[in-house]
This record gives C-alpha cells, structure tokens and sequence, in this order.
C-alpha cells in the first residue's frame, strides 16, 4: 500500500500547476471560478491553448496527436485543471468520438476527423438519447435508410448538449427495423449543416441554453459517413459508455466546491457569528467532507486497478453514482449557506460594486439546480445500480 | 501509487482468514463468545503462534509490523470471523508500551495478556474529562477510580490504566490481581470489564501520556474500523448468497429491483469505507491521525449500521434468529460504533479540526 505519487507523478504535476498558473488566462478562470457562463469563444479558446501545448486529447495514444497520459497522469491533469478553475475539456469530440474513431474507423476517417477535432475546425455533439430512448437507449427510433450512396435520415434526438454551437453530430440510427433491439443499429457522422436538420433549444430548470433538440427531416449524408459496420452500432455505443465513464467521480471538481462552501459559510453571519461556527451547518460539512476524502481514495483505488488492468471496469459505477450525490450535496450547502442571498435569479441583479451579495452569490441556487442533472446523465444512478446488480453481484 | 498489499501481508492475511475460517467457524464462536472466559484460550495462543501479535508492533519494539496497514490487515481478518480475543486491548497496549520504551515480549507472544483501560462512565471518551487518580506514596503509587467498559478485560493479566497524577493524564500499570476486576459478557459476544480501584498499587508507565493515549485510541480506531469492513464484507456476501437462494412468489427475491439497488447501495458504502480504513491506516502515527481516524470512525459508524439493519432486514425473520449468523454480524456492527468514540463524537472532532483549521 503506497497512496502517495511517484516522483515521476510528482514532477508531472508540477509540470501541469506551471503551465497552467502560466497558460491559463485569469478572466477565463473568473468565469469558472463565479460560475459564470462559459461561451463558445472561451471554451475554445481554452481549447486551443491546451492544443497548442499537445495536452488537449488527455485520453488519446501518441500516435494520434494525444499526449499518451497513465490513467494516474490524466487524473492529476484532471485534478491541477479543477484545482485552478481552468474550464472542463468538451468532452464530445475528444473523449467521445475521438477513442471510437481510433478503434472503429477506417484509416480515411482517422485521418479526416481527428486532426480536426483537435484544431477544433469540428464542434461535435452526441446524437444518442430520445425523446422515448433515455434510460433504454436501445429503444431508439431514429431511422437511417440505405438509398445508393446516402443515408436518408428522419427521425428525433434530444438532450444534445452544447447542439447550438456543434458543426457535426454522432449518431445512433436504427438501420435494421426487423432486427432485435440492440442490433440494427448503427454509427452514423452528420454534419449540421445539411438541409433537414432543425436544433431547436431546451430552456433548462435554471433558465440556461446547454442542451437542445434536434430533428432530422430526409437528411441525406453519404453512406461513407458510417462508422465500423452496419447495424453493430451497439458495440461502438458501449465502448463509448465506457471512456465516458473516466472521470467520471468529479472529485476535483467536489474538491473545489467543499472549498466554496467553506468560503461561504465562512463570510455568512447567523447570530453573530460565521455560519462555520454553527454546529448544525458545521456537521453538515463535515460529514460530505468525511465521504469526500473517502471518494478520493475509492477513485485512486478504482485509477490503479484500471492501470493494471488496461479499462475501467464495472465498478466504476460506484464512482459515478458515490461522485454525483457527493457533489449535489456540496451544492445544496452552497445555496443553503447564502440563505436568502441565493434567491436573485441571474441576470436579472447587476452590482459590481458589492464585495459579497447577491451579484455575485445568484449563481449558487442556479449551479443546485443545474447540478441535479448528474444523477441523470450519462447512465442514470438506477442504471448504474443495475449495471452494478449484474456485474457485481450476479443477481 | 500501490492499492495492492505487500508479499508480506498478503500471506499474513492469507494465513490469518484460512486459520480462522478454520478454526472460528461461526457455531463455535458464538459457544465460546458467550461463555466465560468469552474467548477460547486455546485459540488465542494458536492465534499468538501465528504471530499476529507480533505483526501490531514495530520491529524496534520487537514485533514485525506496526504500520496502520499492519493493523488493518489483521483486523479485518478477525472482523470476517467476528472473532471474540481480546487484540484489541494487545494492540493498544502495545502502542503504549512502544510509546513507554518498555519491554513486551511478553506481550506480543500472547503470554501476558493486556487490557488498556481509559473509559469512565462520565467520560466514555473524552480523554480530558478522565476523573481516575494517582497518589505518590513515595515512589511509588496507587490509583483509586472506576474504570468502564475496559475491552478484554475480563481475562486481562496486566492492565494500562488513565489516570490523573499532578494535573496531567498519566498511564499506569495494576496488575489484575491488586484490582477489583468484574468481568462480562457484551452483547456482540466477547468480554469486558468494570475496573474498580481504590488504593490500588500501581507502577509509572508513562507520565505525560496525552499523546500516547491518543495515539494508542488511533490505532485502536483503526483496528476497529478494518474489523467492521471483515464483517461487512461477509455480511453482505451472506445478503447477496440469499438474496440468489430465497423464492417468494415464485421467483428468487434477488429479482426484485427494489432489493437489488439496496444491496447495490451496500456494496457502494463498503467500498468507501474501505477506502477511508486505507487513509486512515496511512495516516497513523503522522500528524493527521487523529483527523483520519476520527474520519474513518465517523463513516464506519453510519456504513456498519446500513450493512446490519439491511441485512437485517432483506433476509426477513430469519436474521431475527440466534441461530442464523448475520444475527452476530449485525451486532458487532452496530455495537462497534461505541468502542473508542461513536459516529457522533468522532463528527464533532472533525468539525473542530475544521474550525482549527
């Protein structure tokens, strides 16, 4: 038992801190840090400044232009990043498409796509849930239809996140209606642009823009544009499920709003005295600290096996569903701790000249809000729950 | 970064779960648990030969371990066995002895049996509200004061008692025979006692002892908290064997969703205290300690008590019975919270930490 890094560990991270307390612009961070929103040109930005120094497909091979990260190594970047408010990585392109292209793509489409991926000439957004497919994605109704040389596709997608801003879709089109469930579908790259398609915006609890609907009316694209083979679709579905799932505990990221929470409960007066000192607010802390600092140990241990064993196995469900419910407890305490000061909806208040109040505290009620998300995203926590029922326990 | 254990440790864990399952199956646990000397003699110094003692002191102290790893490898053993011998109060008093620089040869053979005794009853835990003293009587001393819950103390030939001497916590050694010891069963199975002195002979061990008490509390927190992982961990597998076995309505329960994310929700609370014994075993006897260690109590305390009322209750009356073992597993999980600090106390010092902070 060793919970401490390598050397080599060690001077990586150091290495990552340099660069990013030198790279990494601070009115971007600002905006991370107030929880602002994070427009397209600052996610791009960020983006081409990770690209510029060979660090932006944290998860790809050296032989596709990735820095060739140990899981450990990409989960100190992971770490360093949150730890100084840089912005999350879109994930869509780079940790999504990019490992299926490398495992299931033809060598035309590697080197199509990749390259720009990476420069960022192509936004992607994942075409996967539906309005009646989100838990049992195999449902899946999106129907692409072989004529000549196209795909002619007609059908729905929804909670296309960040689909605004995206040049490009993957998608999961049912190709094989006769077939049973989970075969008959297929991997199919859409470009945006194309005559048919309508992404339409879903307007969020909190009142942001990040997800979207889009439909697809007689979008033709070039049958080349299938990724592996027809109707195993599947296979490549999971296999992305799976990359999708590193990283998925957030710790860094409920690392740093324990800190928040902290900080706010230290400013905030109740009967005198910082609600830290309040013991019924300061045990409520504790006890997310307590399962936090445990989470942390869980994901290290969960990183090391995945090492040894080459892939994340099936209990990192455990992560996902242990991480989600940590880091919505750690934003409840945020709106909880500001008391009445969380109530201004944003946008709607501008004082720049106020120290601590409610321009700079409204986003706290908002991130609670949005945040609920995470337990139902990416595999909700029930599925994972089944995914660990028929993995771990064999029930 | 390693999450595997040592060559080493592995075959004392190896060694240790084949003996007990061996040895300490749960029908003759629960005989010899129950009935004086509520541990079975004979096993203890099988379990001795083995030299688990050895593996919870350091080899300057003459042992072959020490380390917070050391501890919870072997206490997760006994936790899988719900094994009544008293280790705990060896592996206290043996954190007390290193501390004191004191030969324990003794000890750690298993042929001077130790009790470490600092619990009163208007101080459960709280080293600072201690009320037990010492008076000089030349050099040397007696103790007078009520000692509680004193684990192992029922077959314990030496105990290392807390007390007062000069306004600081000091340790004392009273050898049983110069006390007034009444021993007892607990209801988890294993012994206890009631230590009552009342100008009793008594030698120095330690004169300010604050921090070695506290270290001694630490490891013993550890120790604990792998024992309930042991117990959790076959607790759980028991659930989930059921769980596969029992037919209502025609179909195994284990088809039931409902059951099946419960018992799902089992596995998560496990694996994370798990992974909070690992911290806290790392950080032993470095500055933390007492942070992690209260962590690891805090989070073994609401975890131990989920596996047991779960289990409890997914398996329906049968838990209910003597007869089956999730019975015993499910005590010791709930009565463990009150050895050494429960869920409640150990919350508090983590927010004073925080304070401090």
């Amino acid at each position: 038992m060793d919970l401490s890094y390598s050397a080599e560990d060690i001077a990586f991270r150091d290495e990552v801190r340099a660069f990013l307390a030198e790279n990494l612009p601070a009115r971007i961070a600002d905006v991370v840090r107030g929880g602002g929103e994070l427009t397209k040109e600052i996610m791009e930005e960020w983006h081409a400044i990770l690209n510029k120094k060979g660090w932006l497909a944290t998860i790809w091979p050296k032989e596709f232009g990735g820095p060739g990260w140990s899981p450990v190594q990409k989960h100190i970047f992971e770490e360093e990043c949150c730890r100084a408010y840089a912005p999350r990585i879109v994930p869509f392109g780079l940790s999504m498409l990019g490992p299926v292209l490398q495992k299931f793509g033809t060598k035309e489409q590697q080197d199509h796509y990749l390259p720009r991926i990476l420069d960022g000439t192509d936004w992607w957004c994942q075409g996967y849930s539906e309005p009646g497919a989100g838990s049992d994605l195999a449902s899946l109704k999106t129907r692409a239809v072989r004529e000549g040389d196209e795909w002619v596709i007609n059908g729905q997608k929804t909670w296309t996140t960040l689909g605004q801003h995206a040049d490009w879709i993957f998608c999961l089109c049912r190709t094989d209606p006769d077939a049973k469930q989970q075969q008959g579908i297929s991997f199919i790259l859409v470009d945006m642009k194309t005559p048919g398609i309508e992404v339409r915006p879903i307007k969020l609890i909190e009142g942001g823009h990040e997800v979207n609907e889009v439909f697809f009316t007689d979008v033709r694209v070039p049958y080349g544009n299938l990724v592996g083979e027809e109707n195993k679709g599947w296979t490549i579905a999971k296999y992305l499920l799976t990359h999708e799932r590193t990283g998925i505990a957030g710790v860094g990221f409920s690392m740093q709003a324990l800190e928040e929470v902290k900080a706010l409960a230290r400013k905030t007066m109740r009967n005198g005295k910082p609600l830290i000192e309040d013991p019924l607010f300061a045990s409520r802390i504790a006890k997310v600290e307590i399962d936090l600092e445990a989470m942390k140990i869980t994901n290290l241990r969960m990183l090391f096996k995945a090492q040894q064993q080459g892939a994340p196995g099936p209990e990192t469900s455990i992560l996902k569903i242990k991480g989600t419910v940590i880091h919505q407890e750690l934003k409840d305490l945020a709106r909880r701790a500001l008391g009445p000061l969380a109530a201004p909806f944003p946008g709607h208040i501008s004082d720049g000249n106020l120290m601590f109040g409610p321009a700079d505290t409204a986003h706290n009620a908002a991130r609670y809000f949005n945040n609920r998300k995470t337990s139902i995203f990416g595999g909700s926590n029930e599925i994972q729950r089944n995914i660990l029922t028929k993995t771990m326990l064999e029930l | 970064m390693d999450f595997n254990l040592t060559e080493d440790r592995q075959m004392l864990a190896d060694t240790l779960n084949r003996f007990l399952a061996d040895q300490y199956p749960v029908e003759h646990r629960n005989a010899v648990a129950y009935a004086e000397p509520y541990h079975d003699p004979s096993k203890w110094d099988a379990l001795a030969e083995l030299g688990t003692l050895f593996a919870l002191a350091p080899e300057e102290a003459g042992g072959m371990g020490g380390t917070g790893f050391d501890i919870s490898v072997v206490f997760e053993a006994l936790g899988r066995q719900i094994t009544p011998e008293p280790v705990l109060g060896a592996l206290m008093a043996s954190r007390l002895l290193s501390a004191a620089g004191a030969d324990q040869e003794a000890l750690l053979s298993g042929g001077t049996k130790y009790a470490v005794a600092f619990s009163e009853l208007d101080a459960a835990y709280e080293l600072d509200q201690i009320a037990c003293a010492a008076t000089a009587k030349g050099d040397a001393y007696t103790l007078s004061g009520r000692k509680s819950t004193v684990y192992g103390g029922q077959v314990a030939d030496v105990f290392l008692v807390a007390a007062m001497l000069n306004g600081k916590l000091a340790v004392f050694e009273v050898q049983a025979g110069d006390a007034n010891v009444a021993g007892y069963a607990m209801i988890d199975g294993a012994g206890a006692a009631e230590l009552l002195l009342d100008d009793t002979p008594a030698t120095l061990l330690i004169e300010d002892a604050a921090g070695a008490v506290e270290d001694a509390i630490n490891a013993g927190i550890v120790a604990l908290c792998a024992e309930a992982v042991g117990a959790m961990d076959v607790t759980h597998a028991i659930t989930v064997d059921y769980l596969k076995q029992r037919k209502q309505f025609g179909i195994a329960i284990g088809k039931f969703q409902v059951l099946q994310h419960r018992a799902v929700d089992m596995l998560t609370e496990i694996e994370q205290s798990r992974s909070i014994v690992i911290k806290a075993a790392a950080e032993l006897g470095g500055d933390d300690a007492a942070r992690y260690a209260s962590m690891a109590k805090n989070l073994i305390g609401r975890s131990a008590r989920l596996i047991a009322e779960e289990a409890i209750q997914m398996h329906g009356g049968i838990a209910m019975t003597w007869e089956y073992p999730v019975s015993h597993y499910a005590k010791r999980l709930i009565m463990l919270d009150a050895q050494l600090g429960d869920t409640d106390y150990h919350l508090s010092r983590v927010m004073a930490d925080n304070l401090a902070a």
